[in-house]
């Protein structure tokens, strides 16, 4: 398939792009609001033409570990769900970044607590940065703003999770999975063969051909010497994931009185207020982590030196507004604007935000 | 003088199999998953299955099974093997996949995924030993565990009205479309060690064939559990087991 300029959902991006991103195998249970992933995974029938495996598992709970049986033969394999289900799946997502395998989960985040709402939400950034399931380990986590960057963030996905053997969750809002727009679908990507896994991925479960050494995928160590080392062995990953892998989008910051700091579609929201802003001669800045986690810590201080306040705009109740305090040490107020339950605020709503909660109290 | 110049090449009648590591197993003596182990590995290299089997490990006692085997091995959440073979089988389709269940992760946490991956029929095997107790964590109840055995959990024993009935999930299993071949087997005599060997032989070569789920039932022994010798578990699982757990084919097609 050549490159290829189509009108989508975001969902429907994901899809397109894991087929020709050379994904490996899908495993997914529907739920609200990203089940067009899957559908549009059964439709296109990509057994038929790159060969890749599609299966509906009977729970998030089998899907997770479907995904951790698939990676651990060194497959580039996939999961999709929302909210309730990513909780579902934290076990599996423990496992797998334990394993250290590489693995591409995505999060259509949809409003919580509980079952919450199927209406758009990004309430799931303390569970995809801060950990999720249990023990000491990180995702890699991309946040996408546009369904070109759903796309893109497959490839990027996959890539970082083989790159580092850690799994990468793209953490979208039901925004971004729901809206459609143009996007640029990249030209085929061959699936890597038996053969060429058997190479790159030597520590995969393929069956020990040849006489190698068996492999052994497992995430037990009972020794507590042995634990401790495979412990650092994960931090010393995460350290070099943060030295290399931050990713960040900086609009306007550098003559900007204000700072505005949100992700994914919520930074688009925000952008619209600096326009707005600008016109009544106010001066913002946005900065829209890219990686949540590893979190642009050095960049929201960099681009909030000189700003006479921050506000942090999310879809939740105040998430990452604590990872940009930490990253401005209190050097000047940083004020959190949220709408909750499915609300999307509109960018008139940002901007008064930004006129009581920051310029108001100066 | 070493062995060989006592026990001649032509007079042998046993040896350890060659895929089973030489390490200390962490079993209790008289256990029974050091005899299935022993099978499971003579099967694998008698069928010449060494470079393409990849197994899946249980949460329980036989955690460790992927230290004994010289195959390669995936190590599963609590009652996720099935999930996990269901993958690696569909994704390396000329592999073959066994999973090595307790009837903690078959029949109780796993239940779902045990149920769902033989509905689906999918091309794996399934070895399931039931020792009608949860051995690694202490002796609880398990789902198999019979109405009036004694359990750190059903200290007074397993009372129906409190812990509902013992679950036959393999006669569940049977009753599947996807399940090509289900049988009882046990490991507490040489006959019975020989026919656990076939069942599971045939078990590997129906995923060769791709005829869809086969599941292998070990009634077994927790000596440890059950608060037995070796040799009065092996006569407590006759005069008790096999009345709930009767051994044989449930379904061979």
């Amino acid at each position: 398939m050549k490159e290829e300029v189509r009108l989508m959902k975001g969902n429907e991006a994901i899809a397109h792009a894991a087929i020709r991103y050379g994904c490996d195998g899908y495993f997914g249970y529907p739920i609200t609001p990203q089940s067009e992933v899957l559908e549009t995974l059964e439709e296109l029938m990509p057994w038929e033409t790159t060969g890749m495996t599609v299966l509906q598992a009977e729970s998030e709970l089998a899907a997770i570990n479907m995904v951790y049986g698939g990676a651990a033969t060194g497959k580039a394999v996939m999961t999709s769900s929302s909210s309730p289900g990513i909780s579902l799946k934290q076990e599996g997502i423990s496992y797998i970044a334990a394993a250290s395998l590489p693995a591409l989960i995505l999060n259509v985040m949809r409003g919580g607590p509980g079952l919450g709402t199927i209406q758009p939400s990004q309430a799931d950034y303390f569970q995809a940065t801060k950990g999720g399931g249990h023990g000491d380990y990180h995702l890699i986590v991309l946040a996408p703003s546009t369904v070109q960057e759903m796309v893109d963030f497959v490839g990027l996905g996959f890539d970082l999770a083989f790159k580092y053997t850690n799994p990468c969750m793209i953490l979208a809002d039901g925004i971004v999975g729901q809206m459609m727009e143009k996007v640029v679908l990249p030209e085929q990507r061959a699936r890597r063969t038996d053969e060429e896994i058997r190479e790159q991925c030597p520590w995969a479960a393929t069956g020990r051909k040849d006489g190698r050494k068996r492999n052994i995928i497992t995430s037990l160590e009972l020794e507590s010497s042995r634990m401790e080392v495979i412990n650092e062995q994960l931090q010393a990953r995460y350290r070099e994931i943060e030295d290399k892998e931050t990713r960040w989008e900086e609009i306007g910051t550098e003559d900007a009185d204000y700072l505005i700091v949100a992700f994914g579609s919520i930074a688009r929201i925000s952008d619209k207020a600096r326009e707005i802003a600008a016109e009544e001669g106010i001066k913002v800045g946005i900065i829209r982590p890219i990686t949540l986690w590893p979190f642009p810590t050095e960049a929201v201080n960099k681009a909030a030196q000189g700003k006479k306040g921050v506000l942090v705009v999310e879809l939740n109740a105040g998430q990452m507004i604590e990872d940009v305090r930490l990253a401005v040490h209190d050097a000047l107020p940083v004020e959190h604007f949220g709408r909750l339950g499915g609300i999307i605020p509109s960018p008139e709503e940002v901007v008064d935000a930004l006129k009581s909660k920051i310029i108001a109290k100066l | 003088m070493n062995i060989e110049d006592i026990i001649k090449e032509e007079n042998k009648v046993y040896s350890k199999p060659e895929l089973l590591e030489e390490v200390h197993m962490h079993y209790c003596p008289g256990c029974s998953h050091g005899v299935i182990h022993k099978l499971l590995a003579e099967v694998i290299a008698e069928m010449g299955l060494t470079e393409k089997t990849v197994g899946v490990s249980p949460v329980g006692c036989a955690v460790f099974a992927y230290n004994y085997i010289d195959v390669d091995w995936i190590e599963a959440a609590h009652g996720r093997a099935p999930a996990v073979a269901t993958a690696v089988s569909r994704l390396w389709p000329e592999n073959v996949v066994f999973t090595y269940q307790g009837d903690g992760d078959m029949s109780a946490i796993g239940t779902a995924e045990s149920i769902h991956a033989a509905n689906r029929g999918e091309n794996i095997v399934m070895i399931f030993v039931n020792n009608a107790i949860y051995g690694m964590t202490g002796g609880q109840m398990a789902p198999t565990t019979l109405i009036g055995q004694k359990t750190a959990t059903t200290p007074y024993g397993r009372r129906v009205d409190l812990n509902g009935h013992p679950l036959e999930i393999t006669n569940l299993l049977k009753e599947l479309d996807g399940t090509c071949y289900v049988t009882r087997q046990s490991v507490h005599t040489p006959a019975n060690v020989r026919k656990t060997k076939a069942a599971i032989k045939k078990a590997f070569e129906n995923a060769l064939a791709k005829k869809g789920t086969s599941v292998v039932e070990v009634v077994a022994t927790c000596n440890s559990g059950w608060k037995l010798t070796p040799d009065a578990s092996n006569k407590w699982m006759e005069q008790n087991m096999f009345e709930k757990y009767p051994l044989g084919d449930l379904k061979n097609v």
